[in-house]
């Protein structure tokens, strides 16, 4: 009996950025039914083989194969014709246009107009089929981000796609949207379809997925069924090719708060709110943010950063009172920031590094006096900086935006543990790093609270929030919902409060 | 005051406020287009610039004066085209190019029409577009002769905004138009071509700049002359953010906008006021400046305009 | 497949940047010599005269640089706002109100006579820079685009200008809307004898390398290009950038207004509807040029005011309108947007099987 034809078959593909072998002879099979989870860490190359099979990027060797016949898929127009639909992790949404204006893009009209009936019947077909239900009138910015997510697949299905990939669909979901969207995918499998789940939440993998495969570096390590008798551990391994042991964290007794935010709300509008936060992030100590992303953690750190006004509340830092915080009063203060957004808010791309990391005191000595620039002490402290943090640039007046993610951090943290910081502000801050970054990243943030100093880390990655945290603060809607010290805490409660359960504590 | 009043409420000053809004509307379409689809098109003072006078010349040489809108708008296509290989294709900076193109078609503009008709004595005119009153409808009293009594062109502009508004909001170019200027990745991923949408909207501004510098030139006036557009073209710029980029709001400002300098004109000729002219000249700029900045704080543009849009970035 | 890419560049090898603006002007004179040809003319004849009548006698050299001064203080000008993406299309405003504060000061009786040439400067820098703040404000506080509003606001002061010239400050011996002559001792002194090389020549000539030194080696020159790079990433690094944006219109707004000094103090000795024939447009393709170095400024207007200069004598000779010159001006803004693009991206050709 020969083999069935696989619904896609991608072949030796190979992709590389510039010195960066992104894709590496990769080799992916699916037949329809099939649920394939996509594991790997960040940068382990799975979102650009799935932008290959999309048509955003071209491969630079292989080949594509749907239902046996081979395809060129040189743009997305050519992939949704072929049956290839993706759930992009930053959604291809117009919040200002309603669901079915979203969904009518690029689709042609019925003589000359919007062909709206029929996009509505078919809608209605997709809500009964995959209980993936929406009202087309609805603006999309007024949708949650579940919701939002459902609209993508619907545009997916809404295109004949057979074949769907989604990146990273659980980020921003609750454990029951989660829910939701594996009872459509499971339907969709049974349907024929073939499913393409790129994670790196391996308990997810575990739920939903037939089949899982590994990729590290570029390259494929792993091709298994989701058999029960694969551990997590063992996939866990596969992702990072070596035994995780967690950085010693010594036991610590904290001091008095360094930062104290006392009933803080916002009122801008088109955000997430903050409706009366109190905390306080003691010496010696590092308070975790945890909480699905949407639920106030940006304005927050931005507030915290000085940079969104407060509506009503009080913030101390080392007892002085802020009230009226800016980027300028915060970091005179003691506060040290990284921004989530390394290379919009943090450093100047287009500029050399050596202007970024001068730029938080660039009017102070010793980088200027009466307004006059002191260009050698300037050189002087980045090159100290880059040598002491082991920043891997071509030297300091290389353009910053050519650094790699992990040395932008290490850029960022530079800058901002130089002035000795009472309190590091680091949100997001391993995002998009290897595991050797990252690693680095966290033992700053261990040196830290050795040194008694205090560490507010807000983060979507739970494990990083377990792994650091000596109390654990849960941000729903605004409100810190709960705080938990670490050794009440643990996963289920965490995932109970994140999704509003208040009482999980 | 009163000889103020005695201005106003008469049929002549309502008809010439339509005459006025007309290159207006056209051009402020024209940019309306270009700004949804994510572009900002500054190169419109000199498009209607050398567009009115590559018309005008056209019309005299030929003694067709549609022969003459038809060489306007293909000259507005062309600069269009421009803009489009600058800011779509080159990705260049929108505010730069745009200078640029004005700078480069207004010393083209004077540049050719010296080299075609020199410098005479008597500027060279022509007998310019002759108002058609239709029949039955300017005979209504009041709003005939204020409405149907105009140059054909006038007529196409009352047609060209509620066209406009259904090509933008009932169409699956105009929907694909308006999310390449919101949202580009969401229309490449519905499989839109960003590129080729953004060069027809910009050959589309061009030929309805195209089409106002013509109305200026052979319909306003019977000649083109170097001060023609005088700053009307930036002023469509600021009617588009006034009218929050949708068609019906960005012409209710053109009539605006018209009014006073209807207005502004008729107190220049009636010598009631005893000011130096100028400074009704300057009334209508003074006004939209003011007028953007009640407007422009809470302003919504199109969510991706001004953005390059470059997928294989890294 | 052959296709072709654009990949972008860690840093410019320096023999880019310094041949850039001369590639552009090369291809902007290519481009250009179309339109002689369509005129009748043989192009070498018609490019020689353009370019060397200006440099063919002494006296013609000097002239040049007259001509060049208010083109330096313009380019100046938008090379500074530029720099903070403030897009300054209102020099040419700026500079009306520069003429006509040194106009004002300068036919003031009952001042002592050596006060009235620095306080033209001072009042003419001042008028200039004030009326730069007006799009600065329109921008930080209501979100006003910057180019429609300093635009918008040229027309504004031209209309203000000449309504006062056609009114209470017109020339009582004139028939011309022009303000009466400023006193003789307000008066630029002449450098060169029996030239018209004034003391604004010089001032310009020595603001480009001072220009040069704030934007380098200054806290204010450092903020400006930061804020004009990356606004957000500067606000959250703690700078006030609409304190620099302001600053930055204020100084471009102040060189701008020289020029109109240099102009009414060293040249005309009045202020005339006319006296700016769109220095301030030209101030930006020559900051562009300049790729917005202060002292690349200096050649690029040498260049407009040869070009400006010997478009007379090369339409006299050629037939060529006059107006070549203004065509040269928008092509070489242009092409040198295009070759700026090198700058940032190199071509990459990939083979694709």
């Amino acid at each position: 009996m020969s083999a069935p034809t696989p619904l896609l078959a991608m072949r030796g593909i190979g992709k590389r950025f510039g010195a960066v072998q992104a894709n590496r002879n990769v080799e992916l099979t699916l037949q329809p039914g099939d649920i394939l989870g996509l594991l790997g860490e960040n940068g382990a190359g799975k979102t650009t083989l799935m932008n290959i099979l999309f048509g955003t990027y071209s491969p630079d060797e292989g080949s594509i194969e749907i239902d046996g016949q081979p395809v060129e898929i040189h743009n997305s127009a050519a992939a949704i014709a072929h049956g290839v639909g993706m759930v992009h992790q930053h959604f291809h949404l117009v919040p200002r246009h309603t669901v079915l204006e979203n969904l009518l893009v690029g689709r042609p009209g019925r003589r000359g107009l919007l062909d709206k009936a029929a996009a509505i019947a078919r809608l209605d077909e997709i809500g009964r089929h995959f209980q993936l239900v929406l009202d087309p009138d609805r603006l999309v910015g007024d949708l949650t981000i579940g919701e939002q997510q459902r609209l993508e697949i619907i545009k997916a299905l809404f295109s004949g796609a057979r074949i769907l990939i989604l990146d990273e669909p659980t980020a921003a979901l609750t454990p029951q949207e989660a829910d939701g969207l594996f009872d459509a995918l499971r339907a969709m499998a049974a349907e024929g379809m073939g499913v393409i789940f790129i994670s790196h939440k391996l308990h997810e993998v575990r739920a939903i997925t037939s089949h899982v495969m590994v990729m590290r570096l570029g390259e494929v390590v792993a091709n298994l069924e989701n058999a029960p008798e694969v551990s997590q551990g063992h996939l866990a391994e596969l992702m990072c090719g070596h035994e995780l042991t967690p950085p010693v964290k010594p036991e610590k007794k904290p001091g008095r708060p360094l930062l104290h935010l006392r009933d803080v709300a916002t009122d801008i509008r088109g955000r997430t709110n903050l409706a009366g936060i109190s905390l306080d992030v003691r010496a010696g100590e590092i308070v975790g943010i945890a909480g699905v992303s949407g639920n106030g953690q940006r304005e927050l750190a931005e507030v915290i950063a000085g940079m969104l006004p407060l509506a009503a509340g009080s913030l101390e830092i080392d007892g002085a009172a802020v009230p009226r915080p800016s980027p300028n009063i915060m970091q005179a203060l003691g506060m040290g920031r990284i921004p989530e957004d390394r290379m919009g808010t943090g450093l100047i791309t287009s500029l050399p590094l050596s202007d970024s990391m001068v730029l938080p005191r660039i009017g102070e000595a010793p980088f200027s006096r009466h307004g006059i620039l002191d260009h050698r002490a300037i050189r002087a402290f980045v090159e100290e900086q880059i040598e002491r943090f082991g920043i891997k640039a071509g030297g300091p007046d290389i353009r910053a935006g050519t650094l790699s993610g992990g040395n932008l951090q290490k850029a960022l943290l530079a800058r901002e543990l130089a002035w000795n910081p009472l309190v590091l502000l680091a949100a997001q801050p391993t995002r998009g790093l290897d595991v050797g970054a990252a690693r680095f990243v966290h033992e700053q943030f261990l040196d830290l609270r050795a040194r008694d100093r205090a560490v507010l880390l807000i983060s979507e990655d739970l494990e990083e929030i377990f792994t650091l945290s000596d109390r654990i603060a849960v941000m729903y809607e605004g409100r810190i919902i709960g705080v938990l010290p670490i050794a009440e805490a643990d996963v289920r409660k965490v995932g109970l409060m994140m999704a509003g359960m208040e009482d999980a504590a | 005051m009163d000889e103020i009043y005695g201005q106003i409420f008469q049929i002549g000053f309502f008809a010439a406020m339509i005459r006025i809004a007309t290159p207006l509307i056209f051009a402020t379409m024209g940019e309306l287009f270009a700004e949804r689809a994510g572009v900002l098109n500054l190169g419109i003072e000199g498009i209607m610039l050398l567009s009115a006078m590559l018309g005008f010349s056209a019309a005299y040489y030929s003694g067709s004066l549609w022969l003459g809108v038809a060489v306007a708008m293909a000259a507005g296509i062309g600069s269009g085209a421009l803009m489009g290989l600058l800011t779509v294709t080159l990705g260049l900076s929108q505010h730069v190019s745009g200078i640029g193109v004005t700078l480069l078609n207004s010393g083209l503009a004077f540049f050719l029409y010296r080299l075609i008709f020199g410098q005479p004595s008597m500027p060279p005119n022509i007998v310019a577009f002759t108002p058609v009153a239709i029949p039955g409808l300017s005979d209504i009293p009041v709003i005939g002769p204020i409405l149907f009594n105009h140059h054909a062109l006038v007529y196409a502009a009352f047609i060209l905004v509620p066209l406009a508004a259904f090509i933008l909001f009932r169409t699956p170019w105009g929907l694909n138009l308006r999310t390449v200027g919101e949202n580009p990745h969401a229309a490449d991923g519905a499989g839109v071509s960003v590129a080729a949408t953004r060069y027809q909207a910009l050959m589309l501004s061009g030929a309805l700049m195209g089409v106002a510098g013509a109305f200026l030139s052979m319909a306003q006036f019977n000649a083109f002359t170097f001060g023609v557009i005088s700053g009307r073209g930036w002023v469509c710029i600021a009617l588009v953010v006034f009218g929050q980029w949708s068609p019906w709001r960005a012409a209710g400002g053109a009539l605006l906008f018209a009014l006073i300098d209807a207005l502004q004109l008729r107190l220049q000729a009636s010598s009631a006021i005893d000011v130096p002219y100028q400074v009704f000249l300057m009334m209508p700029f003074v006004l939209t400046i003011v007028g953007m900045a009640l407007v422009s704080r809470n302003a919504r543009a199109p969510a991706a305009l001004l953005t390059p849009f470059r997928k294989e970035e890294r | 497949m052959i296709r072709m890419r654009l990949e972008r560049r860690d840093s410019t090898p320096t023999w880019l940047n310094l041949t850039l603006p001369v590639l552009a002007v090369l291809a902007t004179l290519v481009l250009c010599s179309g339109l002689v040809a369509m005129a009748g003319a043989n192009v070498w004849t018609a490019y020689s005269k353009l370019f060397l009548s200006a440099i063919d006698s002494r006296s013609h050299i000097v002239e040049t640089f007259v001509k060049a001064a208010p083109l330096i203080f313009t380019g100046l000008a938008v090379a500074v706002a530029f720099r903070a993406k403030f897009w300054n299309i209102g020099a040419e405003g700026q500079l009306l109100a520069g003429a006509m504060a040194a106009a004002f000061i300068g036919g003031r009786e009952g001042l002592p006579a050596w006060s009235l040439v620095p306080l033209m400067i001072v009042a003419g820098a001042a008028a200039g820079g004030l009326w730069a703040c007006v799009p600065a404000v329109l921008r930080t506080r209501y979100k006003v685009d910057d180019v429609v509003s300093s635009l918008l606001l040229n027309f504004v002061i031209f209309y203000g200008m000449t309504a006062l010239l056609d009114g209470p400050w017109k020339d009582p011996l004139s028939g011309y809307p022009d303000s009466p002559d400023i006193l003789m001792e307000a008066e630029f002194p002449i450098l060169l004898e029996r030239t018209r090389l004034h003391l604004g020549v010089l001032l310009a000539l020595l603001s480009a390398p001072l220009v040069w030194w704030v934007m380098r080696k200054t806290s204010l020159g450092f903020s400006i290009r930061a804020v004009g790079e990356n606004p957000v990433a500067s606000r959250y690094a703690g700078i006030s950038t609409g304190a620099v944006i302001l600053m930055t219109a204020i100084l471009s707004g102040a060189l701008a207004g020289l020029a109109g000094v240099g102009e009414v103090a060293g040249l005309h000795f009045q202020v005339m509807s006319g006296i700016s024939p769109g220095y301030g447009y030209t101030g930006i393709v020559i900051a562009m040029l300049a790729r917005l170095n202060p002292l690349g400024v200096v050649p690029a207007a040498l260049f407009f005011a040869v070009i400006v200069t010997g478009a007379e004598s090369m339409s006299r000779a050629t037939g060529v309108p006059v107006f070549l010159a203004e065509v040269i001006q928008g092509a070489a803004l242009l092409t040198m947007l295009v070759a700026l693009l090198f700058t940032s991206y190199r071509i990459r050709i990939a083979r694709h099987g």
